[in-house]
Formats: C-alpha cells, sequence, structure tokens
C-alpha cells in the first residue's frame, strides 16, 4: 500500500524544519503544505485542535503533532533505514535529554536577541552563548551528537542554524569566534542533501525576520 | 536482564520524582532513595556530579550512569524493562502517547504553581486555566481505565505523580476537582489503588504543608 504523507509546515521554523530534515534522511516523499499561521487552515485546525500549531505530520490520514514526537515517530515507522536514534537504552536516554534540552532552552533566548533592545537583549544573548557552548560541550570531538552518525540531537539543533545569521545581526556578535567547534559540525550537517535541501537560505531568514519586525511595530 | 545497582537521587514532595519511583515499583525493580534538600538549595556533590547540566532532581543512577529529566528516566526504565509495558506497541499510538504527555509536562505543574502564587482576581484566572487543562486531559482520557488505555502507561504514571500536589491547590484556591471533572477524579482514585502508587505517594496533608513553607520562603501570603 503507498503511503501517503503530508507535511503542514512554515518554510521559515525550525521546528517544521527537523520533519523536513528526518523525512529526507529517510527518502520518504511527501506532499509539503504551507501554512499561514496568522489565517489558520480548517486542516490544521483539524489535524491539531489542542495547540494548533505546525508542523503536523499527516500520515495515512492520521496526524501527528510536535517536531520531536514527529521524528521519533518516523524514525519507527520507516525504522529500516538511516536509523535516527541508537538502540542501546542508555544512549537513548542521553539523546532524548539532549534533545530536551536544545528544547527548552534555544528557542526563547534566541528570540528575544532579534525581538528585544538594550539589557534584556544583552542578557538574552549572553544567555544564548551560554547554551552553545554547554552544547559545543557535549559536542566534544565526535563528529555528530549522535557520534559517528548523524541523529536525533543532530536533528533537533541543526535547525536553528540558518536562524544563526540573524541572531548574530541583530545580536552583534559571531557564533564562529564564540563556539567554532560547534560552526564546525554546522558546516558538517550542511553537506548533507537531507539539510541543505531542507533548510531555507540564511539570507532569505533574515529579510523574513526585517519583515516580522515591521508588522509587529519592533523596530 | 539483570537489574544491576539502582539509585534514585529524589525529594520525597517532588512530584517528578515520585514518577520514577512509580515506575520502578510498576516494573517490580528495587531501588536505594537519596534524598536530597536540593528544593531548598542544599544540592550534594552527587547530584551536582550526576547533573550537572540542570542540578535537578530526579537523577537516575543505573550502576553509577546518571539518567536526568523525569520523563527520559520512565522512558529509560521502560526501554531497559520492557515488561510490563508503559508504552502502546504500535508507532501511532506510541506518538499520541508521547504527545500527551508533552502536554501533560507543559501545562499541568505550572498552571498549578500559579494558584498558590497568586491571590485575588489572578487566583481565580489561575483555577479557571487549571480545571480547562483538566477538562481537556479528561476528554483525553474519555471511557478508558487509563491513559494508557486497559493498561496503566506512560501518561499514568506522569500525571498520577502531578495530582499528589492538587490537595495543596483546592485548598489554596478552595475549590475541588471533583466538581468539575468527575471523571477524571474516578481516575485518580483507580490510579491511587495501585500498589505502586499507594506505597509512594507522599501524604497530601504534608505536600500542603510544604507549599506553605515554599509561600512563606518566597513572601507570597
Amino acid at each position: 500500500m503507498a503511503d501517503e504523507v503530508i507535511l503542514l509546515d512554515l518554510w521559515s521554523s525550525m521546528f517544521g524544519m527537523r520533519v523536513r530534515v528526518a523525512l529526507a534522511e529517510k527518502g520518504i516523499e511527501y506532499e509539503y503544505k504551507e501554512q499561514d499561521l496568522r489565517n489558520k487552515s480548517p486542516l490544521l485546525l483539524e489535524m491539531n485542535p489542542i495547540h494548533k500549531k505546525i508542523p503536523v505530520l499527516i500520515h495515512n490520514g492520521k496526524p501527528i503533532c510536535e517536531s520531536l514526537i514527529i521524528v521519533q515517530y518516523i524514525d519507527e515507522v520507516w525504522h529500516h533505514k538511516a536509523p535516527l536514534l541508537p538502540s542501546d537504552p542508555y544512549q537513548r536516554a542521553q539523546a532524548r535529554f539532549w534533545a530536551d534540552y536544545v528544547d527548552k532552552k534555544v528557542y526563547a533566548p534566541g528570540r528575544k536577541i532579534w525581538a528585544t533592545k538594550g539589557d534584556e537583549q544583552e542578557e538574552a544573548k549572553k544567555e544564548f552563548i551560554e547554551i552553545l557552548k554547554v552544547l559545543e560541550g557535549e559536542l566534544g570531538e565526535k563528529p555528530y551528537f549522535g557520534g559517528e552518525s548523524f541523529g536525533f540531537v543532530d536533528i533537533s539543533f541543526v535547525t536553528f542554524s540558518c536562524w544563526f545569521h540573524v541572531y548574530e545581526t541583530f545580536g552583534n556578535f559571531s557564533i564562529e569566534k564564540e563556539c567554532p567547534k560547534l560552526m564546525a559540525w554546522v558546516k558538517r550537517c550542511q553537506e548533507r542533501e537531507s539539510v541543505f535541501k531542507s533548510l531555507p537560505d540564511e539570507k532569505k531568514v533574515l529579510e523574513f525576520v526585517y519583515f516580522l519586525k515591521k508588522i509587529f511595530g519592533i523596530e | 536482564m539483570s537489574k544491576g545497582e539502582i539509585v534514585i537521587l529524589d525529594c520525597w514532595v517532588s512530584p517528578f520524582c515520585l514518577r520514577v519511583k512509580i515506575a520502578l515499583k510498576e516494573k517490580g525493580l528495587e531501588y536505594e532513595e537519596r534524598e536530597e534538600k536540593e528544593l531548598l538549595g542544599k544540592k550534594s556533590d552527587l547530584l551536582l556530579k550526576s547533573n550537572p547540566i540542570h542540578q535537578k532532581v530526579p537523577v537516575l543512577l543505573h550502576n553509577g550512569k546518571p539518567i536526568c529529566e523525569s520523563t527520559v528516566i520512565v522512558n529509560y526504565i521502560n526501554d531497559n524493562w520492557p515488561s510490563p509495558p508503559f508504552l502502546p506497541s504500535s508507532p501511532y499510538e506510541i506518538a499520541q502517547a508521547r504527545f500527551w504527555a508533552d502536554y501533560i509536562d507543559k501545562k499541568v505543574h505550572d498552571a498549578g504553581g500559579n494558584i498558590w502564587k497568586s491571590k485575588g482576581e489572578a487566583q481565580e484566572r489561575a483555577i479557571k486555566d487549571f480545571i480547562e487543562i483538566v477538562k481537556q486531559l479528561e476528554e483525553g482520557l474519555g471511557e478508558r481505565d487509563f491513559f494508557g488505555g486497559d493498561t496503566f502507561g506512560l501518561n499514568d504514571i506522569s500525571l498520577i505523580s502531578l495530582t499528589s500536589w492538587f490537595h495543596a491547590y483546592e485548598k489554596f484556591g478552595n475549590f475541588k476537582v471533583e466538581d468539575h471533572c468527575p471523571k477524571f477524579s474516578a481516575w485518580i482514585k483507580r490510579c491511587s489503588e495501585r500498589p505502586s502508587v499507594s506505597q509512594v505517594i507522599p501524604d497530601p496533608e504534608k505536600v500542603y504543608e510544604f507549599v506553605l513553607m515554599l509561600k512563606k520562603m518566597f513572601g507570597l501570603e
């Protein structure tokens, strides 16, 4: 039976990108449906009535919500190719811990860097760099967070990399300078087809943020 | 598989630590509890070494190797000792279970916290929000005995642990969950009858007294 896979997403969402990367790693064909979050479609509201957010994966008509849950689902259904989570329970727990860390920590200070000014922005920048340094420490000398192979934690974090240019521009700092090993990891991941095909151009993301700041009146 | 040495860095009143204890008991595993006074600002060297990132309980030490974050720990326990299972077998049902685990983690404890941390109109709003969340969960439960379906599972463990603070919310907010969500209350009673829960759940009055002490500590009386 042919699988019907649909992704409800927003091109600039680092959460939606996680799902795109996972689908690409597994070589799964799907229909991409761009969503307008200021005017939510009946399909989105029907498929994610609780949170009304993207991404939503619709597999043979059944919805799965929350990006990291979707990535795990993809890994479990299409388990015969490119495993994203380790099989050892302890290693799996470590992977889940770090993906949870990325989920809890990175987004909010990142957003404050471009959406605020003055002291609030400085605080956010400081916090953001601290978090990147923790992640760089966890990466250590490994090629990927998953060790030798690209996996769950890499997917959870690499999608923020197309927003780095935004944070650097508004925060006036260089992530390469602060965390050179992390940037080396970013470049390594971006060589993977699943990543460079799924992430938008960082200049486009920056333009989008200029536009957002204008419409929300945050100059 | 041999059980190995299992230690939990614990705090008697923490609903997150409670999740781990219930999970271990459900699997029939013996463990050692080491009480931490982390909530009162005193962290042991072992805690700081085992959980350098968050410096919080619970931490599970299995043969000396640490696992942190309660939901990660419960999933680890389930992966390492598969029987009885905490999750369904199909990927789609597992994803639904994880969705509710995420909802529970994001919403319940904070909403409850807003009740005891506030007064007057702000508290009224906090109670309203809290009841909405419990109603959503009640709807998610439907006609099933447990969130796990026929069997007590991941979300039953996660949520029953958080209900250990409900008596405190009810007392501070002068309301009763049962009046608004009778099916949910019936589920609480059903879960509380399980030895894995009744043997480890703290006395609700003691939890209330602890929260009263927290209010004093934070100057929120």
